[in-house]
């Protein structure tokens, strides 16, 4: 099995649409700079935008401002951001937007050439080829690409991120990529926790389920310090196609009604707010809803007339098409049922949540020579797709400037060896532990005692000790992995990156003793949200030599 | 050793029927020509794979996202998006066509109803 070298000057590991959007700005800005693309699948259909996408949910209308937006997410967030990077976003937001259209993406306008208003902070896309799009542009720069290679880990001399190893899906081949700069953008993680649908569809959920958390795993794994994981994500959904609520709820203004056909967001949670609740208190109530026996709960889609019957099939067929599907399904007419909702499972992202790399102003992580953008980079809730692209911009344009005077370096061969026969080892092996039985383990231990599903997402002390000391287990016996091809590879990797993800997750989550953000973070042994203690970001940094997680506060 | 399929201990072939997205052999070409089928090409999750036969498979059903990327890029049509509790759905399925411009989508429904959508998809110069 062959060694492969490349070099670059900057190294992105991960074409999505923070990575893309990073390559197309370095080559405006410099169109000589040698950018490599490292994606795990193919750049034209994956990550999260693989199945397309029918909004954009961080839009500044006319009258509002990136003060007014950091406002938004400081009160959804229960006054836990990092405002200078929500702050920074928010200006870039309109900029971008224009940028993709100009690419390709059709957006829906008003007669006088402005985007119509889908919600407060939203517009209507037709993003069916998103993903395409970008990867068309950037095909239009002088990128290098390279299609189904997973990153293993970072090249790291000890002093400044070098670059990273991958490994050839298809050719079988270990890639050595040498950089003056990395930028990150993997995306975050899925797969971490039981999933609501099981078994044979236990993919059809909500985040894309190949983002593993790679991206932040190789950060954990050099020492990089890592943000507020305890601010999971669970989204509320379709019932069993995960499609958003909010194009049914923002799209065709359906209401959330329970199990009596109450507005129950009004009748029993009006010291939430009610209908202007936060985003966490309309999971919150059909979670109590479901514990009070009046669930399942429901978007009212009953009162729909054709025309809208029809713009929300087609919005949906834009970013999900299986909810088409369930709805050509026999009694499942939207216009004569309801369509239940539901929480997902728990996922670590940074993009809806704020879960990642803790970066400065300028998108540099805490390791020289790395950046950070989109759901990797965390402190910054609420970014969505054109979040990810402001730092995206704002990433390459730091990169740029901070890789002038720095020279490529050569890489050690112990490093290469050491990483290659670590990636390569699972093949070797003739019996072991499959790497799906890792996944169900994995998946139970946090599902049980790190507030999965089964346990409305609850957590207290003694569960997560047990779920630490579990997975330290489980890490432990992860070399007795067996792959019997490439393919089986990738997901022994993945389940190496998921566990080092949970671990730290479970930390975070042991770490802030109160009550933040409802059924995110909800802990039984403190029940209340303690703003004299807890005003503070809970961060952590692993130390391999030890294999310890060591907890650090940072002030807002 | 990437067209290994290790799921395929037995002779499962009948599941294809049932599952997340139904590839018809009869209407598959393989993409012949190309390095790897489209659908082998493009798909998130590295599901799809070309046989001996030159027809395409894809490995794993219970990994798919449903996301419909092979539906979408297949020229012939040849992929169809099924749900994964087909048990419920009743033969409900749905396919696309892709053009410059706009994707076409057809959606039968557990009836044998049809309904065709024709959406944008990507602005041409002077749009």
């Amino acid at each position: 099995m062959g060694t492969m070298h490349i070099d670059a000057d900057i190294l992105i590991i991960g074409g999505g649409a923070a990575g893309c959007f990073a390559a197309v700005e370095i080559y405006k800005k410099s169109p000589n700079c040698r950018v490599v693309i490292m994606e795990k699948a193919h750049i034209e259909r994956s990550g999260c935008l693989a199945m397309g996408l029918n909004a954009i949910n961080a839009y500044l209308h006319s009258g509002q401002t990136p003060e007014s937006y950091v406002s938004y997410v400081e009160r959804e967030f229960e006054g836990v951001i990092r405002k200078d990077l929500v702050y920074t976003i928010a200006q870039g937001l309109n900029e971008v937007v224009k940028d993709v259209e100009e690419m390709g993406l059709p957006i829906e306008k008003t007669e006088d050439g402005t985007y119509k208003k889908r919600g407060k902070r939203s517009i209507r896309i037709f993003g069916e080829r998103l993903k395409p799009i970008l990867a068309e542009a950037v095909a239009k720069t002088g990128t290098q690409v390279l299609n189904r290679i997973v990153a293993t880990n970072f090249i790291y001399d000890g002093d400044r991120i070098c670059g990273a190893f991958g490994y050839g899906i298809r050719d079988g081949k270990f890639y050595v990529v040498s950089a003056k700069a990395v930028i990150v953008a993997t995306g975050g993680a899925s797969g971490i926790y039981i999933p609501n649908n099981p078994g044979e569809a236990r993919h059809l959920m909500w985040y894309c389920p190949w983002n593993a958390g790679t991206g932040y795993a190789m950060g954990i794994r050099a020492g990089a310090e890592m943000t507020s994981f305890e601010n999971r994500f669970i989204a509320l959904r379709v019932k069993d196609v995960h499609a958003p609520t909010g194009t049914i709820a923002v799209g065709v203004h359906a209401k959330q009604i329970n199990a009596r056909g109450e507005d129950y967001l009004e009748l029993y949670y009006k010291h939430l707010g009610g209908n202007k609740c936060l985003t966490q208190h309309r999971l919150l109530a059909t979670v109590e809803e479901a514990k009070a026996g009046r669930g399942p709960c429901y978007l009212d889609t009953t009162t729909l007339n054709d025309a809208d019957e029809r713009r929300l099939k087609e919005d949906f067929l834009n970013m999900n098409p299986q909810i088409i599907l369930l709805w050509a399904s026999e009694g499942m007419d939207p216009r004569k049922k309801p369509v239940e909702i539901q929480g997902t499972e728990p996922f670590v992202v940074g993009g809806h949540c704020q879960a990642g790399y803790w970066i400065d102003k300028e998108r540099r992580t805490t390791l020289k020579g790395l950046y950070a953008a989109g759901e990797v980079a965390g402190g910054a809730p609420k970014k969505y797709v054109s979040g990810t692209w402001v730092e995206a911009r704002i990433a390459a344009t730091t990169a740029l400037e901070d890789i002038k005077g720095v020279s490529l370096e050569d890489v050690d061969g112990e490093l290469i060896h050491t990483e290659k026969s670590r990636v390569l080892t699972p093949l070797t092996k003739k019996s072991g532990i499959f790497p799906s039985e890792v996944r169900e383990r994995l998946q139970k231990i946090m599902d049980e005692y790190a507030g999965g599903i089964s346990v409305n997402y609850a957590l207290h002390e003694e569960r997560l000790l047990e779920a630490r000391r579990l997975l330290k287990c489980l890490k432990g016996r992860l070399k007795d992995m067996t792959a019997v091809n490439n393919y089986n590879l990738v997901e022994a990797l993945e389940c190496i990156d998921r566990v080092d993800v949970a671990r730290v997750l479970v930390e975070h989550l042991i770490c802030r003793k109160e009550t933040r953000w409802a059924c995110y973070q909800t802990r039984l042994d403190y029940p209340e949200k303690d703003d004299s203690r807890w005003l503070t970001f809970v961060n952590s940094i692993y130390h391999a030599e030890t294999d310890e997680i060591k907890m650090v506060e940072r002030p807002l | 050793m990437g067209n290994q399929n290790p799921m395929r201990v037995c002779n499962l072939d009948l599941r294809v029927y049932v599952m997340s997205i139904f590839i018809d052999e009869n209407i598959c070409n393989g993409c012949r020509g190309l390095p790897e089928a489209r659908c082998e090409r493009i798909c998130p999750g590295d599901l799809c794979y070309r046989k001996e036969n030159m027809k395409a498979a894809i490995r794993d059903q219970s990994a798919c996202w449903t996301c419909a990327c092979c539906v979408k890029e297949c020229p012939v049509q040849a992929i169809e998006l099924r749900l994964p509790f087909q048990a419920y759905s009743n033969g409900a399925s749905l396919k696309a066509r892709l053009k410059r411009d706009r994707t076409i989508w057809t959606v039968w429904d557990a009836g044998g109803h049809q309904e065709e959508f024709i959406i944008q998809a990507r602005r041409l110069k002077g749009d």
